[in-house]
């Protein structure tokens, strides 16, 4: 391997922000490996503490660095896309928590709106707004989980709880609305499940300025600790190239600098009338991916604190009638009430020929649905284009070279999830 | 009903922003590979979402690494498949797959759809020469769908177990096929040389 990275004669900091940090950081490789010929073999998971899930890394080691590694998954392979061809629409709502179960109403936003599309639905403004906050409610826990845990796995548990508190505070929020905590299943096409109840959004109001503060500790905890600068700096380096040619996405491919975002460049729902930054960092390694995921986190209260104070009481269902689901007073009071109801479940609607790739930017990245229809109620083919499954695929690359106990640091920054990995 | 309506901008669809330069691009693209191109779908004729361009398979290379180098849709988006099995089209032209891709423009934040029919014992050259993201799109396509790759390093499955039978996500394939195996996956330790 070569040290190249680290004898440039730009300092690291000067590189990264343009400008030098309080900290003065200068990482250096032991030369000194007793056991530099030594090859051995490593093999990781599919069932191990630091992997996050049900998946496996086998490495061969030189001393203690990974010469060559490759990955192996599937283990919770539930064969989604197989399912979504067999299950109607309203059905295949409670597949998609199943995806990225830390950040579950996303994919039910996504999934939803993919939908809706086909089929050519407005929903109602309060909808929007309401579907809006709880995407970026999951996109604040899953980004708490990924950071909490990236630091756990380097040995910093306590910066954990602290995310972990504002996290089942805003899994209670969510209760509140849908009743779950994480497998929610909150959206309907063409609408929700439910309203949001009375002051909901004043609650909402007081977890985001909790949050906030918590965030400030958070960052002063850790940001700048010499322990954690020394383990994230220049550590699993994934470049601005590497991720255009790898498919990265999300916070994983701004951390490398490459300055997408969907909510802005391609604004689905309100983004475009909301205001918030995107945050880009320069070198791609750990430290940068945990740093752009806190500034995200930052961003996101900001949208959530805009959306709480438009939000306006009004339906929550579309007018379309093809897919309303009727109200329960309805079914259980008239005949025709309860012939709907039971057409709806059986039978489900159809949706017209045709076919459209629907992206969200999720917590880890650009979620996709590629549906493809060809009449009735049933997708011809369903398609999840989920982040993890192009983010995975870089891992072998980025370790490759690093320490094997980096190998932990990397997983845990490029947060993949198995449930979005294998579907 | 189509997704044509003024409310599709809701679901973040820009289909008058984009349409100037995508008739622009294809009527370049048309003069250039003329008959390879089979078939192109504009948004505005059918019910779709984006510019989908069918394109021999001869060509398909040539005509993907122009639209990467040239035409800035440089991010292999998703690659994916299709079975055509029950279409009207398989009987008369034995094309049963599909494989789908979907590019996007990292400038101009615009996608596009290009499609490759093939039929069913076909084997097309792989595409990890153009992104080397391809490499675990086109072993997901070979596991669901059992098309081959020629010239993939590493063409095995990947989520199902090694010792499987069958490709999933065929029409023909059962939605409870189950296969049960006893001892865990082998592994091969060739991989690591």
């Amino acid at each position: 391997m070569s040290d190249s990275k680290f004898q440039n004669d730009v300092p690291l900091d000067i590189a990264r922000w343009g400008m030098p940090s309080r900290l003065d950081v200068t990482i250096k490789k032991d030369t000194d490996d007793l056991f530099e010929d030594s090859k051995m073999l490593v093999n990781i998971g599919p069932t191990h503490p630091a992997m996050h899930g049900a998946f496996r890394c086998m490495a061969k080691l030189n001393g203690e660095v990974i010469e060559k590694s490759y990955c192996e998954f599937g283990y919770t392979h539930r064969a989604k896309e197989k399912l979504g061809e067999n299950r109607t629409y309203h059905q295949f709502v409670v597949y998609t928590d199943r995806l990225n179960y830390c950040s579950a109403l996303i994919n039910n936003v996504t999934y939803a709106m993919s939908v809706e599309r086909m089929m050519g639905i407005e929903v109602p403004e309060r909808t929007i707004w309401i579907r809006m906050i709880c995407a970026e409610i999951s996109r604040v826990i899953d980004h708490l989980i990924c950071v909490g845990i990236n630091a756990v796995d380097l040995g910093a548990f306590s910066y954990f709880t602290y995310g972990y508190q504002q996290r089942e505070r805003a899994y209670t929020l969510i209760e509140k609305l849908c009743g779950a905590r994480l497998t929610t299943s909150y959206t309907r096409i063409g609408g929700l499940m439910s309203d949001a109840p009375e002051g909901w959004e004043k609650e909402v109001k007081d977890w985001v300025k909790e949050t906030r503060a918590v965030l400030a500790e958070m960052d002063k905890l850790l940001t700048e600790n010499r322990i954690w600068l020394n383990r994230t700096k220049d550590v699993a380096v994934f470049n601005k190239e590497q991720c255009l040619q790898y498919g990265f996405t999300g916070p994983n491919a701004r951390a490398a600098g490459i300055n997408i975002d969907l909510r802005r460049d391609q604004p689905c729902m309100f983004y475009d009338k909301v205001d918030f930054e995107v945050p880009v960092a320069q070198v791609g390694d750990v430290f940068d991916r945990y740093y752009v995921r806190l500034e995200e986190i930052k961003q996101s209260l900001n949208i959530i604190t805009q959306c709480a104070d438009r939000m306006k009481p009004g339906p929550i269902w579309s007018e379309d009638k093809r897919t309303r689901i009727p109200d329960k007073d309805v079914v259980y009071n008239t005949m025709e009430g309860l012939i709907h109801h039971f057409k709806f479940f059986m039978n489900g609607f159809n949706v017209p020929k045709g076919e459209a790739y629907t992206a969200f930017e999720a917590a880890n990245g650009e979620l996709g649905f590629y549906i493809v229809s060809k009449g009735g109620p049933m997708a011809h083919r369903m398609r999840i284009r989920s982040p993890s499954f192009w983010h995975y695929q870089g891992l072998d690359p980025m370790i490759k070279g690093e320490y094997i106990g980096d190998l932990v640091a990397a997983l845990g920054s490029i947060n993949v999830i198995a449930g979005e990995l294998d579907r | 009903m189509d997704i044509r309506k003024p409310v599709a901008t809701i679901y973040g669809y820009f289909q008058d922003k984009f349409s100037p330069t995508w008739n622009e691009q294809i009527l370049k693209l048309r003069e250039s590979y003329g008959e390879a191109i089979e078939l192109v779908v504009m948004p505005m004729e059918s019910n779709i979402d984006m510019p989908t361009l069918t394109v021999k398979k001869e060509k398909i290379h040539e005509f993907l690494s122009d639209l990467k180098n040239n035409y800035q849709y440089s991010f292999l988006t998703d690659f994916t498949a299709t079975d055509e099995k029950d279409d009207e089209e398989f009987e008369k032209t034995n094309h049963r797959f599909q494989l789908v891709f979907h590019l996007f423009n990292t400038e101009t934040k615009a996608r596009i759809r290009v499609k490759v029919k093939l039929s069913e014992n076909e084997s097309i050259a792989t595409f990890i020469d153009l992104w080397i993201g391809a490499n675990w799109a086109e072993r997901e396509i070979f596991d669901m769908f059992g098309i081959q790759f020629e010239g993939h390093p590493d063409l095995r499955r990947i989520l199902m177990d090694m010792r499987w039978e069958g490709h999933p996500l065929r029409k023909d394939y059962p939605l409870r096929g189950y296969q049960i195996f006893l001892t865990p996956e082998p592994l091969d330790p060739e991989l690591l040389k």
